[in-house]
This record gives C-alpha cells, structure tokens and sequence, in this order.
C-alpha cells in the first residue's frame, strides 16, 4: 500500500535527509519509525503524506504516485492518509467537537451528517463526554485523541503518527497507544515516528524501521524472515 | 458556491473584530485615494474652463470678398481639433466692444466709421487645445487671403498649457504614490486576516480539503473586505466633499465612474491579496 522506492530527499540548506531509501509497508501493518533526531522519521512520513516530494526516486500510496499526483490532486492522496503530531495541532478556538467537525466539513461530509459523524469519532477515541470541551481545557492525551478522530474523519487506510506520545505522561501515552493498536486492529495501518525505545520494547508485534542520517539501516521484518 | 458563502460567513462571524479591522484598513487606504481623485478632478474641472477661453481670432480684410470668406471658414473648419469657426461681422464686433466696455459706449455716438474689423473666432474641441494645433490653425489662418492678421494669447497659452502639463504629471506621480500605499495597506491588512486563519489552512490541507474549497472562501472574504472598505471609503470622500463644500468653497463630486473604480479597486485588491496570502500559506502543507 505504501511504498518508497529508492527516495532521496534533498533540502538546499540542510542537505539530504533521505538517501536512497526503499521500504513497503502493506496493508493493515504496524510500523515503528525509529532513528536519532535528524535521521529522516520527519521526512519519511512527510513523502508519504505527500507535503513534500522526493529529489529523487518514487513514493507510491494507494495507487498514486509522486510522480503522477500533481499539487492539485494531493487531496486525493491525503484523504487515504490520516496525519497526527506531538503538538496535536488542533485549532484553539473551537471545542474538540467543531475540530472534528471542522475535517469532516471540508472534505465533504453532508451537512446534516456532520455533528453525528464527528460524535461518533469522538465516542471512538474515549472523548464523547469531552466534546464540548475547548482544545485549552482538556489535558495532552485528550488533545491526542481528539487529533486522531480528526485523522480519521475521512476514513483514511493509513494513520501516520509524528512523535505522537512526545509531549504525553506514562498513562496517557498507554492510552493514546493502545488507541492506535485497535485503530490497527480495524484494518487500518499505522507507522508511527519514535525515537523512545522503551516504548517500541512494549509492542514487540510491531514492524520496525530504523533510519540513520538518512539511510534505512534496519527492518525488522527482514530480521524475522532470517529468522 | 453555497459552501463557499456559508463558509465564508462563519468566517466573518468568527472574527468580527478583524474582518472590521481588514476593512477599515482598506477603507482608509482608498479614502486616501477618494480625497486625492476629488482634488484632480476639481483642478481638472478649474483647468477645463480656463482653457475653454482658448481661441484663435483671425481679423479680415476690410476689402474681404464672400467667396473668400466661405473659403476661410471651410478650411478652417476642416482642421484638427476645430469646435466651430464663428464669423463676427463688422457690426457685431462693435455691438460687443460696447457691451464689453462702456467708455467705448460714450464715443460709439461720434464715430464716422466703425473702426472694428470683422473676424472669424475659431474655437477648439477639448482635445485641440494643445501648442501644436493652435500654432496650426495660426499658420493656416496666417495663409488664407481673407485674412489680414491673426490674433491669440500665445504667452498666456503657454503658460496655460505648461501648467497643464505640470498638473498631469504631478497628479499622475501622487496618484501612484498613493495607489501603491493603499495596494500596501490593503495588501497588508489582508494578509493580516488570513495570517490569524493559518492553522485553518493548515488543518484543511492536512485533512485533504480540496484546493478549490480552501481558495474560495478566502477569495470572497477579501472581494468582501475590499467591497465594505471601498463603500466606507466612498462614503468618508463624499463627508469630507459635503463639508468642504457647505463650510469652505464649491467642490464638484467626483464622477461615478471614478466612484465605481475605487470600489473595484478595493474588490480586485482584496482578491488578488487573499489570494497571495493563501498561496503562500498552501506551499507549507
């Protein structure tokens, strides 16, 4: 469903931050993105959600490819691939319902099925009782959760997670984990940035990727099939 | 395009207080404007009847014959930038000297013979009112038979004329001084606005908003601002115009057509800034 295709991302100022990379990650999989900061976690999943291009090489997602996908088209692309952050980066002025509202409005929910399906989301991920509650006053993780029933509004077959537990306590980020784990359980992908370890030793199941300066050094899976 | 008004609409809800700001930015910017076009087009309106007294006379021979006279008026008829040529005939010309001036009224009684010449007064359209076609309906006067001499302001033409031209060009010089500072202010004050919705743009592009949804809104949120700031504009030029001219002196309004361009000046700038400012807020997602 996802795949890179010996990418090289180069910026001008800071040089490349990908060189050379190829990795798939299929349907329904559940990917770590491991690597020190700088490594390209950031850039990887930018090129996926396809908010940057590669220099070189090719980025396939669903079908599409950064080849062919022009600027205009990308909203087809963004649609399959719902994107959360560590700041969470929900829009302060408004309670956690109308951010999740706010998604499902612009990419063409019906008007009528918008407070319902955006309460649903909420009721998803833990939040129903918070939704009317403003972005100031719930706490890290309900901030998290609120941003990943946005990611999903439009039904997304991936869900990329940028350093998502950064800002988060211990049990919020359990929370926030064991969320994305029954997102995954639905069929859905996720490949989720970390450079915690710890946390990456919790979900022994997971795939791991792990990058440094730029180059994918290490894959899991193929230490498995040598297994 | 429902979407796009309820859209836009909210927006204004949402923040009032800064689309009012946006506005009165704009407003001001253009009233700006609307002081500067009502002051040309006064010294337009005081140049246009100065020069309306622009006029050639061509005195006639006293031995002048009809057929001569038909030939003078027709040439100089047919020249570039002629109004009218009026034929003033011997007794004309000395019923106006006397109207015009009353010593001549006490001798007129006395006189044997009347002493004014007959003449043509050859009279311009407002675009042959230059140097040029005055000097040529002169030399083409000058050479006609009937004609014994030729008569025009020439100094005070100039003059006229070279005013003119140093009131065209200072108009046109303030006049893109201050277009350029309200294109700056307006510009400034809508990117001001769509500066405060950023995240706005930046959530639409990530949730995969089409491109068309995220322009729109934007794109007739700034005609908005421009329209509302052209009309506060407009109506600030047309207080200030009401004032000067009931506590100061007669001011003429400035035509509609040059209202309506200020007005769209304000929609077109709001629309082409919004759209600046949204571009560049899309490249970062």
């Amino acid at each position: 469903m996802i795949k890179l295709l010996k990418v090289t991302k180069e910026f001008p100022r800071t040089g490349a931050a990908l060189k050379g990379v190829s990795l798939h990650v299929p349907k329904g999989a559940f990917v770590f993105l491991t690597g020190h900061s700088g490594s390209g976690k950031t850039t990887t999943l930018r090129l996926i959600h396809m908010s940057d291009r590669p220099t070189d090489g090719e980025v396939r997602v669903s079908g599409f490819s950064s080849l062919r996908t022009s600027r205009r088209e990308v909203w087809k692309v963004r649609r399959r691939v719902g994107f959360v952050f560590q700041d969470f980066r929900l829009l302060p002025g408004r309670n956690a319902l109308e951010n999740v509202a706010f998604a499902l409005e612009v990419t063409g929910c019906k008007k009528p099925e918008i407070r319902p399906r955006a309460q649903r989301l909420l009721s998803q991920v833990g939040l129903a009782v918070k939704s009317g509650s403003h972005v100031h006053e719930l706490s890290g993780g309900e901030q998290q959760r609120v941003a990943i029933a946005r990611a999903l509004a439009s039904e997304p077959l991936v869900l990329l997670a940028d350093e998502p537990t950064g800002n988060l306590d211990d049990r919020a980020t359990r929370g926030v984990m064991d969320l994305f784990w029954e997102i995954n359980a639905m069929g859905m992908a996720v490949v989720m940035a970390t450079h915690d370890l710890d946390l990456i030793r919790t979900y022994p199941e997971a795939r791991v990727l792990e990058l440094d300066q730029g180059r994918l050094v290490y894959d899991s899976s193929e230490d498995a099939g040598r297994g | 395009m429902a979407t796009t008004i309820r859209e836009t609409v909210a927006s204004l809800r949402r923040s009032p207080l800064l689309a009012g700001l946006s506005s009165l930015m704009v407003g001001l910017a253009l009233f700006v404007l609307g002081l500067f076009s009502l002051a040309a087009y006064n010294l337009r309106l005081a140049l246009e009847t100065v020069e309306e007294r622009v006029e050639v006379v061509a005195y006639l021979r006293e031995d002048l014959r009809q057929v001569d006279l038909d030939a003078a008026v027709e040439t100089l008829e047919t020249l570039p930038g002629v109004e009218e040529v009026r034929y003033l005939s011997k007794p004309e010309a000395l019923e106006r000297a006397i109207r015009d001036l009353p010593e001549i009224a006490e001798v007129s009684t006395d006189l044997e013979v009347n002493p004014f010449p007959a003449s043509l007064e050859v009279r311009f359209l407002p675009e042959g009112r230059t140097t040029e076609t005055v000097e040529a309906v002169v030399a083409s006067a000058e050479s006609l038979p009937a004609v014994e001499d030729v008569r025009y302001g020439q100094e005070w033409m100039e003059r006229l004329f070279f005013l003119r031209r140093i009131g065209g060009i200072t108009s046109l010089i303030l006049g893109a001084a201050f277009a350029t500072v309200a294109t700056l202010i307006i510009g400034t004050a809508i990117r001001i606005a769509v500066f405060a919705r950023r995240e706005e743009i930046y959530v639409m592009r990530l949730v995969g908003a089409r491109d068309s949804l995220i322009w729109r809104p934007f794109l007739l949120e700034g005609a908005v601002t421009g329209l509302v700031g052209g009309l506060l504009a407009t109506l600030l030029t047309w207080a200030t115009h009401q004032s000067v001219f009931h506590f100061l002196f007669e001011l003429s309004w400035i035509p509609t057509s040059w209202v309506l361009s200020g007005i769209g000046i304000g929609v077109v700038f709001g629309i082409l800034a919004s759209n600046l400012a949204v571009r560049r807020y899309l490249k970062e997602v």
